[in-house]
């Protein structure tokens, strides 16, 4: 078979070999880094300029449009690494565990944002910082569980051995995101019950959804940039650990 | 800038606290980056390649 009638390789297959995945991705870095900034700052303006308070909560309805989007990327990102999980163990994926891995700091990231924010918003809204919930309890859960992701990839030098047990951790801990998406159901809590993605609509006014939805925009292709860049970084990383056993080899055969 | 109300403390810890995250999540993500490619361009001057690549190290 020669190169002209070797079949055209998928796109699919194309992505498979990290380099081409980091040729073909790099172009897209200063287009979404361009849109992530143009996001906050319309997202900022509207949410300080731009925005009525609430009836209820006045002014502190700002934090919510950090806050809510912080939420999000907390779940948001973990799928991305269930997702990833299910590419490693049933596809053997090349770039889905370089994706699982280079998500789970950004992940990370978005709890503790979304926790540190929401509990900001708790002490004037309901009178206290923290409280034993089953919404705020499950998240804590979730940031725990990104950290043992995080200790789990420096636990291994073998990335690819560490990808498969890390598949299966991630999938398992899958069953927080349900929990914590309907937590505000199941149990008695202070949280409100979801008031943007619901079944009937929003129960919010336009002048508040608009803010909300550019600043979840805003963090979804703060993500989006973030990870993209992380992962052509772990392809790099994984290139020169195999050149540093090559050259710890050609060295010890010297 | 808009007055913020009794519970300001709250909204502007809130924000700063998410734009310091954010910084130090772009600050690590692109240092990461900028050390990984300089640990590489080390080992590839010094002309070690992958056997792939087909040269000798």
């Amino acid at each position: 078979m020669t190169i002209e009638t070797a079949p055209k390789q998928s796109w699919w297959n194309r992505i498979a070999h990290p380099g081409q995945f980091v040729a073909m991705t790099q172009r897209l870095l200063w287009p979404l880094t361009i849109i992530t900034a143009l996001l906050f700052v319309v997202g900022l303006w509207f949410a300080f300029f731009n925005s009525p308070e609430d009836y209820q909560m006045g002014d502190t309805v700002r934090i919510m449009y950090v806050h809510v989007p912080s939420a999000w990327l907390s779940q948001f990102v973990y799928a991305v690494m269930a997702v990833s999980a299910l590419g490693t163990l049933v596809w053997r994926h090349p770039m889905a565990d370089v994706s699982m891995k280079a998500a789970a700091p950004l992940g990370a990231t978005f709890t503790v944002l979304a926790l540190f924010t929401g509990s900001l918003w708790g002490r004037p809204t309901w009178g206290t910082f923290w409280e034993w919930d089953g919404r705020m309890t499950s998240t804590l859960v979730l940031l725990f569980i990104y950290l043992g992701i995080i200790a789990l990839w420096r636990a291994f030098d073998d990335q690819l051995r560490a990808a498969r047990v890390i598949a299966v951790f991630t999938l398992v801990g899958a069953v927080n995101i349900p929990i914590i998406k309907f937590s505000v159901d199941w149990w008695s809590t202070l949280h409100q019950p979801a008031s943007v993605f619901r079944a009937d609509g929003p129960t919010m006014p336009g002048s508040i959804l608009t803010p909300l939805f550019v600043m979840f925009f805003a963090f979804t292709f703060l993500f989006l940039t973030l990870h993209l860049k992380a992962m052509h970084t772990e392809v790099r990383r994984r290139k020169l650990m195999a050149l540093e056993r090559q050259a710890v080899q050609a060295g010890v055969s010297a | 800038m808009i007055d913020l109300g009794p519970h300001a403390i709250f909204i502007v810890s809130a924000y700063l606290g998410v734009a310091a995250a954010i910084a130090g999540l772009i600050a690590y993500t692109l240092g990461d980056a900028r050390r990984t490619a300089r640990r590489l361009a080390a080992l590839e001057a010094q002309g070690i390649r992958r056997r792939s690549a087909g040269a000798k190290s």
